[in-house]
């Protein structure tokens, strides 16, 4: 256990925030249970005024999750020093077992956060709460994913023992491991290129087709849009991040987000993470263009969240090609 | 662009509503502020000191070896030079010679060490600021110190290290070889430790593991296990300090609820009037949020502020002794400042997060309360 106060602030947010979802999930199981609209009675406005207090609570645990996908990353990488062979975040991450799932749990619970807050603007909409029930079972869904993660990050840092060799990032991101992050770092350079770009291109095609076309559905979109995702994580580690450390070696996604590379790591992954939540939000108003009370609303909503997917890839791919263009190295034996 | 408009709007009246109530809120800043100063004093003072100490270890050398015998730190003979110098990679041995030295007449705990050339020869002394201070000892006076057989030995002051370096020097006293051997009663063919030079850092693993096996009976030590070392106390002392003051931290969100909590009757009143004409639950909640983050946000900067100053003007006069350790000759130092965001964010998350979720529940209560009601008061 390293008791650090930065360890300290992440437990404590995680808890902070298993509180805030198990109140949540404990009034939204009694509005699964005994919502009716149309019955007027004192359990149903009662129930009327807690999907306030939820979307409020809601609404802040996005932002903590945010906040606490930084800090962690952070965290690791001002931890590296107690560690010998670790350079970095990511051989920090690497000293036990928990480390990266506690990572993409935060990021999948921020997409799931993201995605509940969607579903619940666009219920908002309706006059009739169409969504009440879907959205309160999400919520249940969201829950165990928090509570999971606040253990395993627990564990996480309950098993960090200072001074334990782990792999540092030059070993564990250089090609030639089983590792998954070794993979991602030994994929061809060129044709991921082009995966890369035809991606964003499709996925622009396909934004721009629902924005003229009234009857298209989005499903499309989303799945472009969520490929590109996946795509572009693979790219930074693959390529784009040898052109920002300049480095034909260092694969590692973390160093980016340093006062060294001038922070450029948070211009490549807030819009990434930003693009992810509203993609695939896209995707999933999609399944509600059906209900009645929502025909209006959806499309309206749909194509906001498509705007700012867009606007959102088009900032990544532009930052991410700009340090491409501008830097000296070259990539021409790869 | 509307959205905005109406937020401007809601903001507006949130300044103004916290500014009708000042006496109620301005209790609660004062608190919030002093929680904050006390969260960022902690965490500044330890990140500094970590600085500091990285700044000076840098300059110690590579591989320090001592002997041991049953676990306890022994002098090393003179003839380990030889060995450890056969090893290859290993550019230059050097014995060294240092200790400590109890003062009973101001009860101090001074350090002797014999620099690599001593100018001024045996008979004379260099002393660090602490001691002139506490011996009231300029150049040219004499002082004298208890051998080890009892009698005392006079040396005279040659000169008084620079106070810039006090961090270092303020307890330090510094004398020829044969001084020391007569002091401390010492004795010649042996040291207190053994320091290397490595030609290629690294192979210091490799070095420090042959060191092992040829002398089996020391311990040698790297330079970046002492760093890794003086993270982890300093971390650990931080994170110690801020688990001692939870308690009122604790006392301070049950008082942000409480606060909260008991709205009187006029803002109810108030609350049931913006619904009657025509404010939403939301916009009453936004107003709320609003409120909180204008109390949040200022609490933070001027918390922040103040335990900035605290630390780097005021040389944390709060926690120091815990922090540094104890000693009777505390040097006088200024930390040097030291900020980034990381530290920012922990601070943030450690008090303004646990301040809003403290507040999330009242202000939905307020928001949901029922126009009908409270407008009958």
């Amino acid at each position: 256990m390293i008791i650090h106060p930065a360890v300290i602030a992440l437990i404590a947010g995680s808890l902070m925030v298993s509180v805030m979802l198990l109140l949540s999930a404990f009034f939204g199981v009694s509005i699964f249970r005994s919502w009716d609209i149309r019955s007027g009675s004192e359990l149903q406005l009662n129930l009327e005024r807690k999907t306030y207090l939820i979307s409020t609570l809601m609404m802040y645990v996005l932002w903590f999750q945010l906040a606490s996908f930084f800090l962690f990353i952070f965290t690791a990488d001002r931890l590296h020093e107690l560690f010998v062979g670790a350079m970095c975040a990511a051989g920090t991450l690497n000293v036990n077992e928990y480390g990266y799932p506690a990572l993409i749990l935060k990021m999948v619970n921020f997409i799931l956060a993201g995605l509940w807050l969607i579903v619940n603007y666009v219920d908002n909409r309706a006059y009739d709460y169409p969504l009440i029930k879907k959205k309160y079972a999400l919520l249940l869904v969201i829950t165990p994913f928090v509570f999971l993660e606040a253990a395993i990050q627990g564990l996480y840092f309950a098993g960090m023992k200072a001074d334990l060799i782990t792999s540092c990032c030059g070993s564990q991101f250089s090609s030639g491991e089983g590792t998954v992050a070794s993979e991602l770092a030994s994929l061809p350079v060129i044709p991921l290129k082009i995966a890369f770009y035809s991606s964003i291109a499709c996925t622009f095609m396909s934004g721009f087709i629902f924005l003229w076309k009234e009857n298209s559905k989005g499903v499309l979109f989303s799945l472009a849009s969520g490929i590109t995702f996946l795509i572009s994580i693979a790219a930074v580690i693959s390529f784009f991040s040898l052109y920002l450390y300049e480095l034909p070696t260092h694969h590692c996604p973390f160093c980016m987000l340093q006062r060294e590379y001038r922070y450029l790591g948070y211009v490549f992954y807030l819009p990434l993470l930003c693009a992810a939540v509203t993609g695939s939000g896209v995707g999933v108003l999609a399944s509600f263009r059906t209900i009645e009370s929502l025909n209006d609303a959806v499309p309206v909503t749909q194509r906001k969240l498509i705007a700012v997917t867009l606007i959102s890839y088009f900032l990544f791919s532009a930052v991410a090609t700009y340090a491409m263009i501008s830097s000296p190295l070259m990539l021409k034996g790869y | 662009m509307g959205w905005i408009n109406k937020q401007r709007n809601i903001l507006d009246f949130a300044l103004n509503s916290l500014l009708r109530r000042k006496g109620k809120n301005s209790a609660l800043f004062v608190v919030y502020t002093g929680i904050i100063f006390l969260v960022s004093s902690i965490i500044f003072s330890s990140e500094s000191i970590k600085r500091e100490s990285q700044i000076l270890l840098e300059n110690s050398p590579e591989v320090v070896v001592q002997r041991t015998i049953a676990g306890r730190h022994d002098l090393i003979p003179e003839q380990y030079i030889g060995q450890l110098k056969s090893i290859r990679g290993v550019q230059e041995v050097k014995g060294r010679l240092w200790g400590y030295y109890f003062e009973p007449g101001v009860q101090a705990n001074y350090t002797f060490v014999v620099p690599d050339e001593f100018l001024y020869g045996p008979g004379y002394i260099v002393i660090g600021n602490g001691v002139s201070k506490t011996f009231l000892a300029g150049k040219g006076d004499i002082l004298p110190f208890k051998t080890l057989d009892g009698s005392y030995t006079s040396l005279e002051v040659a000169d008084i290290l620079s106070p810039d370096s006090e961090i270092v020097s303020s307890d330090l006293i510094l004398l020829s070889e044969y001084d020391f051997r007569k002091v401390t009663g010492m004795q010649k063919g042996f040291y207190t430790d053994m320091i290397l030079k490595v030609r290629n850092t690294r192979e210091l693993q490799a070095i420090t593991d042959k060191i092992r096996r040829i002398l089996p009976d020391t311990r040698p030590i790297t330079r970046n296990e002492i760093m890794r070392t003086y993270e982890a106390i300093f971390d650990w002392r931080s994170g110690i300090l801020l688990a001692v003051i939870s308690g009122a931290a604790f006392a301070f969100i049950i008082f942000a609820w409480d606060k909260a909590t008991g709205l009187s009757s006029e803002e109810k009143k108030e609350i049931g009037i913006l619904k009657g004409i025509g404010w939403e639950t939301s916009d009453v909640l936004f107003m709320k949020t609003w409120e909180g983050l204008i109390i949040s946000l200022s609490a933070f900067f001027l918390g922040v502020f103040f335990a900035y100053i605290h630390i780097y003007f005021a040389s944390a006069f709060l926690f120091m002794p815990v922090l540094k350790g104890w000693s009777v000759l505390y040097p006088e130092f200024r930390l040097v400042p030291f900020l980034d965001m990381f530290q920012i964010t922990t601070i943030f998350f450690l008090t303004v997060a646990p301040y809003t979720v403290a507040t999330i529940i009242p202000s939905w209560r307020a928001a949901t309360i029922d126009p009908d009601s409270v407008m009958r008061l």
